[in-house]
């Protein structure tokens, strides 16, 4: 039996601009995974934690507020340590050109735009979730 | 006669799908004639401009004596660079000025907090004491211009912060105008910049209430804002029914706080979405100000017509604009802008078309300010006072509205209020429910958006945007070690002592504000305070 992909889709930073967040976790869910928001203001610490203790697949993360390159460093550099390394790293918001080169260099592997479709994201996240069978 | 017109109207290109619905998923009738609107009473329900229910306007002249404000929403990096845009706006024809603040000072954080990091002047300008906002205004008569600053949770420390500059400038109390959002309710609902749970944070908005009602009489105390109950998807029914029942609740707040009804209602003003179906957001705006005269006359028992009348500030829809094909966003803002216009906006902010993007370039900035002089000055649509008046169409829109409005504030009422209702995720699920509902549709196409889902192109070429990089940070973190520094450190303590105790027991406590303001004591200093006495609210998550 396939396993059902785990998705944590999180909000870092001050902003509370939830709807994208939001209409993207309903899509996962819809589109058959399971999906942990963990809602706003989270810290880097607090997602890696939630990602470890969610046995989570893949880590969806909301920044529209430009605080994605002081975010998503650290982040990776958490998930390094914790031995999490195969956790799928996608971001969704506003991340200007030049930064998009930088945030691959560090992993950070699917990186959606405005006018990103919901299927586009559910399809990325089928085809790149590091797949691996039911232990159960 | 009616059918052959009828057959007419409804003969339509093949490739058009019906159902038609407007952008709220409304469905739209080919035709609309006097049997849609039947029992349509002129004196009743509509009424000339100027009078009640004031569907038709708040004033009999309409635009003829006076334009709307042109108020463009702008803040950016450090005090200083944020003046400097000011200065460039007001030059160029701007009426109004209309501050936007960073996450940090909308969350009541000091740049040098740990949640601060990479925050700082990106989303607005940082504002931590009285030291950056004299900065701010520096050069800029108080006393002549009027200035709306969208803040929320800190809206009472900010406003302190205003009064005491305009003090330090000579300006008057009695005189000085301008707007503090002071919204919390839609915080919870929409926007999320919470911080103190609701029931304390409506008690510091009735005391600005009272303390304005005493010693600022011309500041609008409250703008009870739609716009981001929109922007996180509600359709056009729940922006109108959402923001005009928190309007209730807090006109309800300031009565049970000892106030006469009278004496704040005519203070509060409306801030709404322009987006981008124009029937509809026409109908919208009538129809708000149409429910919010009955609310004030026939529920608060209000007898001053002031208290009546629903004033109101739009903005186009940020959420509509596409990072696709950028410049398509020029005519979005201007076809937008003209529904409030046509309505009877008292001002408007148009944005530019760089904003999927970034925050606004200057020119940009100057576009956008542009389309609204164009519409003022070129189309001849400012002549007449609310030229749909009378239209099947729009009529039938509005009521369609008023009643859609009116059933969730049955609901509502049926909740206990509006803070049950937030406190049982209510108005929250209905949004998100229709965001979704609203991106499906654009995933099937069943709504198209030029650029994203219809006439894509291939290859665009980029647009110039501003780079906000981290020299404001830098400059901010070491302005206020300094300024921290030169203060007297035990004044400081003091104020803020007093703060906690007031807020503790029953004090106003926009003086004690005042007093902290006027020691130099920071945002985040006097937000920490309060946050010891009130805790923080933590919304419980859900999809």
């Amino acid at each position: 039996m396939a396993h059902k992909t785990r998705v944590i889709i999180a909000k870092p930073g001050l902003d509370g601009h939830d709807r994208g967040a939001r209409v993207i976790a309903r899509a996962l869910r819809d589109a058959g995974m399971e999906v942990i928001y963990t809602g706003l203001r989270q810290t880097p610490e607090q997602i890696v934690s939630a990602a470890l203790q969610e046995d989570a697949d893949v880590i969806g993360l909301s920044i529209l507020s430009g605080a994605h390159m002081h975010v998503c460093p650290r982040i990776m550099t958490l998930l390094e340590a914790e031995g999490l390394r195969d956790v799928l790293v996608v971001v969704g918001g506003i991340i200007p050109d030049v930064d998009i080169p930088k945030l691959n260099e560090i992993g950070v592997r699917g990186i959606f735009l405005p006018g990103t479709t919901m299927q586009d994201v559910v399809d990325f996240i089928k085809e790149n979730a590091p797949s691996r069978l039911e232990t159960a | 006669m009616k059918n052959a017109t009828l057959g007419a109207a409804a003969a339509r290109p093949a490739e058009r799908r019906e159902p038609f619905t407007t952008i709220s998923g409304r469905p739209i009738a080919p035709l609309y004639t006097p049997a849609d609107i039947p029992s349509l009473d002129y004196q009743r329900d509509l009424g000339d401009p100027g009078e009640f229910p004031y569907t038709r306007g708040i004033h009999a002249s309409g635009y003829s004596g006076k334009l709307w404000t042109m108020r463009q929403f702008a803040g950016f990096g450090t005090p200083e660079e944020t003046n400097e845009r000011y200065q460039q706006l007001l030059a160029a024809g701007g009426t109004g000025l209309s501050v936007a603040f960073d996450l940090p000072t909308l969350m009541g954080r000091d740049p040098d907090h740990p949640l601060s990091l990479g925050e700082v002047g990106k989303c607005g300008v940082s504002v931590a004491s009285l030291a950056d906002m004299e900065m701010l205004f520096s050069g800029i008569d108080l006393g002549a211009i009027t200035s709306s600053m969208t803040i929320n949770s800190p809206a009472a420390m900010i406003f302190a912060m205003y009064l005491v500059v305009a003090e330090k400038q000579g300006a008057s109390w009695q005189t000085l105008s301008g707007t503090i959002q002071n919204d919390i309710l839609k915080e919870f609902i929409a926007q999320k910049e919470y911080i103190y749970p609701p029931r304390p944070s409506m008690r510091v908005i009735a005391d600005v209430f009272a303390f304005c009602a005493a010693q600022v009489p011309k500041w609008n105390t409250i703008s009870v804002s739609g716009y981001h109950i929109r922007e996180a998807g509600a359709t056009a029914a729940q922006e109108l029914a959402f923001t005009l029942r928190d309007g209730v609740e807090y006109v309800q707040c300031g009565i049970d706080a000892g106030l006469d009804v009278d004496e704040f209602a005519p203070r509060i003003s409306f801030f709404f979405n322009a987006h981008s179906d124009f029937f509809e957001e026409i109908a919208k705006y009538r129809a708000a100000r149409r429910i919010w005269a009955h609310v004030m006359r026939d529920r608060f028992k209000a007898i001053n017509p002031r208290s009546w009348q629903l004033r109101f500030h739009a903005q186009t829809a940020g959420v509509s604009l596409t990072a696709q094909q950028p410049y398509n966003n020029v005519v979005r803002t201007a076809l937008q802008a003209l529904a409030p216009v046509l309505a009877g906006a008292q001002s408007l902010h148009t944005n530019s078309l760089d904003e999927a993007f970034a925050l606004p370039t200057a020119e940009a900035a100057t576009l956008a300010l542009r389309t609204q002089q164009i519409i003022a000055y070129e189309t001849g649509v400012t002549d007449v006072v609310d030229p749909f008046g009378g239209s099947y169409f729009v009529e039938k829109l509005t009521r369609d509205l008023e009643e859609e409005a009116l059933a969730y504030f049955d609901t509502i009422d049926r909740m206990g209020g509006m803070v049950e209702a937030i406190e049982r995720g209510y108005p929250q699920k209905e949004i998100a429910e229709s965001a979704y509902t609203y991106q499906k549709a654009v995933e099937k196409r069943e709504k198209i958006v030029v650029g994203v889902n219809a006439y894509v192109a291939d290859a665009e070429a980029p647009i110039p945007l501003l780079y906000i990089d981290q020299s404001a940070g830098e400059t901010q973190l070491t302005r206020l070690a300094e300024m921290k520094a030169r203060r007297d450190g035990s004044a400081v303590r003091r104020s803020l002592d007093r703060l906690k105790e007031g807020a503790l027991g029953a004090a106003n406590t926009m003086p004690l504000l005042l007093d902290a303001v006027r020691a130099y004591a920071t945002v985040g200093e006097m937000c920490d305070a309060l946050r010891d006495v009130w805790g923080e609210y933590e919304e419980i998550p859900v999809i």
